[in-house]
């Protein structure tokens, strides 16, 4: 295929004479790794006992509680791209930005020892949303610049499974806590804060603070620092160096935001960005599918609450092997392969499979998991392709942001499909349009795979 | 900084947030040790024997019992004209209770190694397990029909992860003790609203009261509203009669239903008052109990409702009249989860 031959022909174009110096997979990824898992374990305690918390502790009717989530979409999605603009100035702050994004969600977590109301709860949540926006980009760019561009898949791979590690962990050690207190919910939230901090203090050590791109792509060859892998002292000559070889930054404080929305006119990140969201929009949420696989299969409702962690688990399995094969055959394809994967799962929903519900509830969700494994860290180490090194906070904040909205755009449609035709026809609707977007990704990714592979420094010279 | 310091920083933090952390569950395990005390100035409680059966002392009241002590949460009677005497605890422990006619629901949470799960059980007239459900959320309302022959019950439901916010939802189920047939979530029910059939996939329903062993009242949400539907459990029907009506208490001549409405100018997190309609001429009749109500209300008798309130030791029961006069006054102390036998 030609997606294939061209993201084959990326290794051996590549030559790196410094192949043995830094592994596959860097200190720096498994640094942030660390710190998501410390802070998903963190996070995911709170998520995972706030109902009980609020039903059975407060007293308290949470319904029509969820009508922020709308607004917090909106916000969110604008907190994203504001981090990663942040992050690409002034030399890069991947690491000062990332750092005020876990901790303000540090932060939040006592918070929750002082509000006993509904809309208190809500405002938390949502300063506690906020840093997570406000990280996700620079994390992101951090790990791409620490990872040499074969190797970004897999690397995006360790990272997203040690993350789903800590989103598994964090409601059994919750319960823990609950268990030795006996309902001690602010126990609870007192160990969560304690392990967010020490989450950010992980990040604060040993995350370094200047990554120095691995063979940045808008780096001529020669010049391309010998930085150590672990933090380097702020004025080293490497680093220096390393700033004057990107020329094509103005001044030292960095690209501005004109130049970050400046990427869309590099016709590789355009055509990424277009067909994360084209597919967001006719991805079904995660809630809508459970929802549906409930009902279309007829399982039994105390098994629901278990929908999640099979879908996690999946993901937590697959997504290293997935990054690995994504290096391999090529990320784009395997983003691609991801959907035609979920389009299984749709099918299988649809196929109303009588008699065992429980075994193909499992089957969907192993498709379901799969699916995030084949596309989410893959489709940032696609983006960390197709963006110059002095950007990949701006290039990440925005395909992650245009799937995010196209994925919200897509949850309000869904809703409205429901009402109108029922949720089995506006799944068999929404997946028929997911094949025509993949089809239509499949035929703009095929000249994305051209531009991108050769080197982005080709893009570069060309706009 | 050298990695050795980097490390022995890291080293001591972790020491310390141990040390917060550890403390912190410490201290709420002292606290929640000190709820096994009898607490001071309380209910005088005592095991005994419960029945759901008619008792020769007359009629009861059977509460979820909350006073502090070893006896937390178990199922107590007390004589009805005697609220605040002593307690006959049942050794039976329940988040949410109801009984009539010799039927008990108990939703009850089962503690794992790893995590609680929560169960639905059938009750009979000594309190003795019948049969259980699994259920798949935190318990909140549960009642039984007159005839004690269906049970209902609603959980919350919170399967939404982190990432995409915290989008609570409720799952209602109704069991026929007859048979043991099960509808575990009443959303699949044939919906009509305002006379047409009406699909959503945001369509909630909780808070079920029985007329009958067919016919019942609940709330149904969508769209941001709510409204109180008549269900048909056998052609499995809802229908909506009214709106702005929660957690609905059908009276025991099927002819009003007291609910929680939601009222302008209310606090948003205190919207509730307690309201009463009557079903034939659907007119409201606000009651004297002025503060936020947050709770499915009782039919003591055909003209006096019961309540809970938060209270000292998570909450009160209150009592006040059905049709706006009077004013709200604490039955007993300590209470959640009322039934009244017979």
């Amino acid at each position: 295929m030609y997606l294939a031959d061209s993201r084959s022909t990326t290794s051996a174009a590549a030559p790196n004479t410094r192949s043995g110096r830094r592994p596959a997979v860097p200190g720096a990824v498994l640094s942030l790794g660390a710190v998501s898992l410390i802070t998903d374990v963190s996070s995911e305690m709170v998520t995972a006992v706030l109902p009980l918390y609020v039903v059975a502790a407060l007293g308290l009717s949470p319904l029509g509680f969820g009508l922020l989530d709308g607004i917090n979409n909106g916000v969110g999605a604008l907190v994203r791209l504001v981090g990663g603009h942040l992050a690409d100035r002034g030399g890069r702050r991947h690491k000062v930005v990332a750092g005020l994004g876990y901790g303000l969600s540090a932060l939040c977590k006592p918070l929750f020892l002082f509000v006993h109301t509904l809309p208190g709860i809500s405002a938390v949540l949502a300063a506690d949303r906020t840093g997570k926006g406000l990280r996700t980009a620079p994390r992101d760019a951090m790990i791409s610049l620490a990872t040499r561009p074969e190797h970004r898949g897999r690397a995006f791979g360790v990272h997203r499974a040690m993350d789903t590690t800590g989103a598994m962990l964090g409601p059994l050690t919750a319960f823990a806590v609950l268990r030795a207190t006996v309902d001690g919910y602010d126990a609870v939230f007192a160990v969560s804060g304690c392990i967010a901090a020490l989450g950010v203090l992980v990040l604060v050590l040993f995350v370094p603070r200047r990554i120095t791109a691995e063979t940045a792509p808008t780096a001529t060859p020669g010049a391309t620092p010998a930085a150590p892998p672990e933090p380097a002292p702020a004025a080293t000559p490497a680093t220096t160096s390393a700033t004057a070889a990107r020329g094509a930054t103005p001044a030292p404080s960095g690209p501005t935001l004109r130049d970050a929305l400046a990427l869309l006119r590099r016709p590789g990140l355009r055509r990424l960005t277009l067909c994360a969201a084209l597919l967001g929009l006719t991805t079904v949420s995660d809630a809508f599918l459970y929802l549906l696989l409930q009902r279309e299969l007829r399982l039994p409702a105390h098994l629901f609450p278990l929908l999640p962690l099979g879908t996690a688990a999946a993901f937590l399995l697959l997504a290293v092997p997935m990054g690995a094969l994504a290096d391999r055959m090529g990320r784009l394809r395997l983003f691609l392969a991801g959907h035609g994967v979920l389009l299984l799962g749709y099918g299988l929903v649809l196929a109303r499979v009588h008699g065992a519900p429980v075994a193909v509830s499992v089957a969907v969700l192993v498709l379901h998991g799969a699916f995030y494994a084949a596309t989410d860290g893959v489709l940032a180490a696609a983006t960390s392709e197709a963006v110059p090194a002095a950007h990949q906070g701006a290039g990440q904040a925005l395909v992650g942001t245009g799937q995010a909205l196209a994925r919200f755009a897509c949850s309000l449609a869904f809703g409205a499909g429901w009402s109108l035709w029922g949720g089995r026809r506006a799944l068999a609707v929404t997946a028929v349009a997911l094949t025509v977007s993949a089809l239509v990704a499949w035929a703009v990714l095929r000249r994305n795979a051209g531009a991108t592979h050769t080197g982005a420094a080709h893009a570069e010279a060309s706009t | 900084m050298t990695r050795t310091t980097r490390v022995v920083i890291l080293l001591v933090a972790v020491l310390l947030l141990g040390t917060v952390g550890t403390a912190a569950v410490l201290r709420a395990a002292d606290r929640s040790g000190r709820r096994e005390q009898e607490q001071a100035g309380g209910p005088p409680v005592h095991p005994g024997t419960v029945s759901l059966r008619a008792a020769a002392a007359g009629r009861q009241l059977l509460v979820r019992n909350l006073a502090w002590g070893p006896h937390r949460d178990e199922i107590a009677a007390v004589p009805a004209d005697r609220p605040d005497g002593p307690r006959t605890v049942s050794g039976v422990k329940c988040l949410r209770f109801h009984a009539a006619a010799g039927t008990g629901i108990c939703l009850q949470a089962v503690h794992h190694a790893l995590d609680d799960t929560y169960r639905a059980v059938v009750l009979d007239s000594h309190l003795r397990e019948r049969h259980h459900f699994p259920v798949g959320g935190v318990p909140t309302r549960a009642r039984v029909s007159p005839s004690g022959h269906l049970v209902g019950w609603t959980v919350f439901v919170s399967g939404d992860s982190y990432a995409t916010g915290t989008n609570f939802s409720t799952r209602t189920a109704i069991v026929d003790t007859r048979t043991w047939a099960i509808d575990d979530n009443l959303e699949s029910f044939a919906v009509t609203k305002d006379g047409r059939p009406y699909h959503a996939s945001d369509i909630n329903i909780w808070g079920v009261t029985f007329a009958d062993d067919n016919r019942f009242y609940a709330t149904l949400a969508t769209g941001g509203q709510t409204y109180l539907v008549r269900g048909d459990v056998s052609a499995r029907t809802l229908t909506t009669l009214h709106g702005n009506v929660e957690c609905p208490s059908l009276s025991p001549d099927g002819t009003r239903i007291a609910y929680k409405k939601r009222v302008h100018g209310a606090s948003p997190d205190a919207p509730w008052r307690l309201y009463v309609l009557n079903l034939r001429t659907m007119s409201e009749t606000p009651t004297a109990e002025r503060r936020n109500i947050d709770d499915q209300a009782l039919w003591a008798n055909g003209s006096t409702l019961v309540y809970a309130l938060a209270g000292d030791y998570g909450s009160d029961l209150w009592t006040v009249p059905a049709d706006g006069s009077g004013k709200a006054q604490r039955l007993m102390l300590s209470a959640l989860a009322p039934a009244y036998l017979p």
